[in-house]
């Protein structure tokens, strides 16, 4: 009676918790909404996005222990559909100027929303070809497969000419990626990580993860289980890529090289591969800090000497950040851990579970 | 098409797939024995170039002693490579290592980038190698010549030196169970050394012939061609050498004709060894001449 007591009020304090943060949360969003300028907003939208594109690639990664190269590719494919679908014609005919485009895309004008599900729709329909192509063999293979995949669709998308208008890219596109629709999404595709996270499915994914023949002996079936994260790692960063080219509003084929697949690595891996919380909180920080260490590719004063502007040394240091990490900490900021309402209680900065109603026993 | 131009485009193909088959071998050999993906082996033949290049222009060296110390200087890199970022994680789970594996391509990337350079280096091409020859109607730069041939007499000592020699029979016997090898007194440590020595050494030669071939460096130079020869082990069999030549050649041979036949494809060329990767893990997931290796529990 007494610990059905207490973890009734465990349980009502998290709610309540978890109420206050929300609103708090949603009070800073419309803060931040009318504070910050214009710059800090467009890092701030960002952080959303890299939140979303961390999630994605820590659901293939992380919790379901397959190695995916190819988010740059169903980025790139998200964001060209989702561009397309929401041109208006006049934008289309300012922008092929080589060679106009296919009558049939021509006339497709669909609102934001739509174009950007269609857009993750298709990403998650190639993510499923090439998952049940691929997935059969040795997990390397998803790895090299993936990331010829998104070296094909660069090469397709410089090359289709009345499709994507080449290597020229697609300029002007609507600004229609707000902190709202941005952070909106980011939010809603979380809250469905962590319910699938929790449900049979994320069991069986984790438990993939952890011992594959052990999983399958326990009646999972792992090709389609394998196959379903995948495809919806795929879809989702399709609907992120869709995101950023309408945050851009300008893309083009050279985007979406390999390197783009590794940035995102690097928020993974940092945050704990197999940590929603930490890719959350690592996407945020690698974000900001992206812009923060800008002044490393300019002139450097050292003190004792100054040198001149050397190109790139922001990439040296996050790569040998995301080495060092890779071999002297392997779990990242968080490991598997997540967050909750009883961590922070176990370290101190809230009450401990059933500490009033103990004291009533003795 | 007439037989003359068929005939050109062959030689062509053969050059280029021998080039492939070369920086193949150092993939399939890492493979074989460390089950990694070594995602930084493009790099290290991106770094033989520069070492070259680097050697003849900045240094003022004859060529031949330059190439010469580019490749001992490279093997070196490749060995403290292993040393730095995949000794450590050996027992570590496959994604830390293919993670660790990527993390230094990128680091390696970025490092030329800052100490190389971002814009593209003319390659100093000794007239010896430049000058065109014609054999038969057929011509061929001096390079082009030179790369089937001294890709066969490497592979040969490469064979001799595993099919023949104590560390050769070490080396298979690591490929074959690691486990049971170390029992067995070897040193296993020793093994992948000598192996990474070996890959970065024909990635070294393999970078030099292809800066002459195509007289031009970047720091990203290796990512494509890297990722080219991966894919022409896999096809050829991963972990098998002949299959790793055999893979190479073909990936020449498709990627050329391809173009020659089909010109209006020439932009999709990059693709080609990709298809072809699809393709033969569909029909053939052990490549063409791979063994069937059960999973082992």
């Amino acid at each position: 009676m007494n610990t059905l007591l207490t973890q009734n009020d465990t349980q009502r304090r998290d709610r309540m918790l978890t109420l206050g943060a929300a609103v708090i949360g949603l009070g800073l969003l419309f803060a931040f909404d009318s504070m910050f300028d214009r710059f800090t907003m467009q890092i701030f939208k960002l952080c959303a996005i890299n939140v979303i594109l961390a999630l994605s690639l820590n659901l293939i990664n992380g919790f379901t222990g397959l190695f995916s190269l190819g988010h740059a590719g169903f980025m790139a494919v998200g964001a060209y559909t989702c561009a397309i679908l929401s041109m208006s014609p006049e934008q289309k005919e300012a922008n092929f100027v080589l060679q106009p485009i296919m009558p049939v895309l021509l006339n497709v004008q669909m609102p934001f929303l739509p174009s950007l599900l269609i857009g993750g729709l298709l990403a998650g329909f190639i993510g499923w070809v090439l998952g049940v192509v691929t997935l059969r063999l040795r997990d390397d293979y998803l790895a090299i497969a993936t990331l010829g995949f998104s070296e094909i669709i660069r090469v397709v998308l410089t090359n289709a000419q009345t499709i994507t208008n080449g290597s020229l890219g697609l300029k002007g596109l609507p600004r229609f990626t707000t902190m709202w629709w941005a952070w909106g999404s980011a939010i809603v595709i979380t809250l469905f990580l962590v319910l699938l996270i929790k449900s049979t499915y994320g069991r069986a994914f984790k438990s993939i993860r952890d011992n594959e023949i052990a999983a399958e002996a326990m009646g999972i079936d792992v090709l389609n289980m394998k196959v379903l994260s995948f495809t919806i790692s795929s879809a989702l960063a399709g609907i992120a890529g869709g995101l950023l080219a309408h945050y851009l509003t300008t893309i083009d084929p050279k985007q979406f090289i390999f390197l783009k697949t590794f940035d995102i690595l690097l928020i993974v891996v940092l945050g704990g591969i197999g940590s929603i919380t930490g890719s959350i909180v690592s996407a945020i920080v690698v974000t900001v800090l992206m812009e923060a260490l800008r002044f490393l590719d300019g002139p450097l004063n050292l003190g004792f000497m100054v040198t001149n502007g050397i190109p790139g040394l922001r990439m040296v240091f996050f790569s040998a950040l995301l080495m060092i990490v890779v071999i002297f900490r392997q779990q990242g900021l968080m490991g598997t851990a997540e967050f909750s309402w009883n961590s922070l209680a176990r370290i101190g900065l809230l009450p401990k579970r059933g500490q009033k109603s103990g004291k009533g026993v003795e | 098409m007439d037989f003359q131009t068929f005939l050109q485009q062959f030689v062509n193909a053969l050059s280029l797939g021998s080039l492939y088959a070369l920086i193949a071998i150092g993939y399939t050999m890492v493979y074989g024995i460390l089950r990694l993906i070594n995602f930084a082996h493009g790099d290290v033949f991106m770094v033989g170039g520069y070492l070259a290049f680097f050697g003849i222009s900045s240094f003022l060296i004859p060529w031949w002693l330059a190439f010469a110390l580019a490749i001992v200087l490279t093997t070196a890199f490749g060995v403290g490579l292993e040393r730095v970022a995949y000794r450590p994680l050996r027992d570590s789970p496959r994604i830390s290592i293919m993670i660790s594996a990527i993390g230094a391509s990128f680091l390696i990337e970025n490092l030329a980038i800052v100490l190389f350079d971002a814009r593209p280096k003319a390659f100093p091409v000794a007239e010896f190698f430049a000058k065109n020859y014609v054999i038969g109607g057929v011509y061929v730069a001096g390079i082009s010549l030179l790369i089937p041939i001294v890709t066969a007499v490497l592979l040969a000592v490469l064979l001799w030196i595993v099919n023949r020699t104590k560390t050769g029979m070490a080396m298979r016997a690591v490929s074959t169970d690691i486990d049971a090898a170390r029992l067995m007194a070897i040193d296993v440590n020793r093994i992948v050394s000598i192996t990474f020595a070996i890959g970065s050494a024909l990635a070294a030669i393999g970078g030099i012939m292809w800066a002459l071939k195509y007289p031009r460096l970047e720091p990203l130079m290796g990512i494509m061609p890297g990722l080219k020869c991966f894919i022409a082990a896999v096809v050829g069999g991963i972990g098998s050498i002949a299959g790793a030549v055999l893979g190479g050649l073909l990936l020449g041979m498709v990627e050329l004709m391809t173009v020659a036949f089909l010109p209006e494809l020439t932009g999709y060329k990059d693709a080609f060894a990709f298809i072809l990767l699809i393709v033969v893990l569909l029909v053939k997931p052990t490549g063409l001449l791979g063994k069937n290796q059960g999973e082992k529990v």
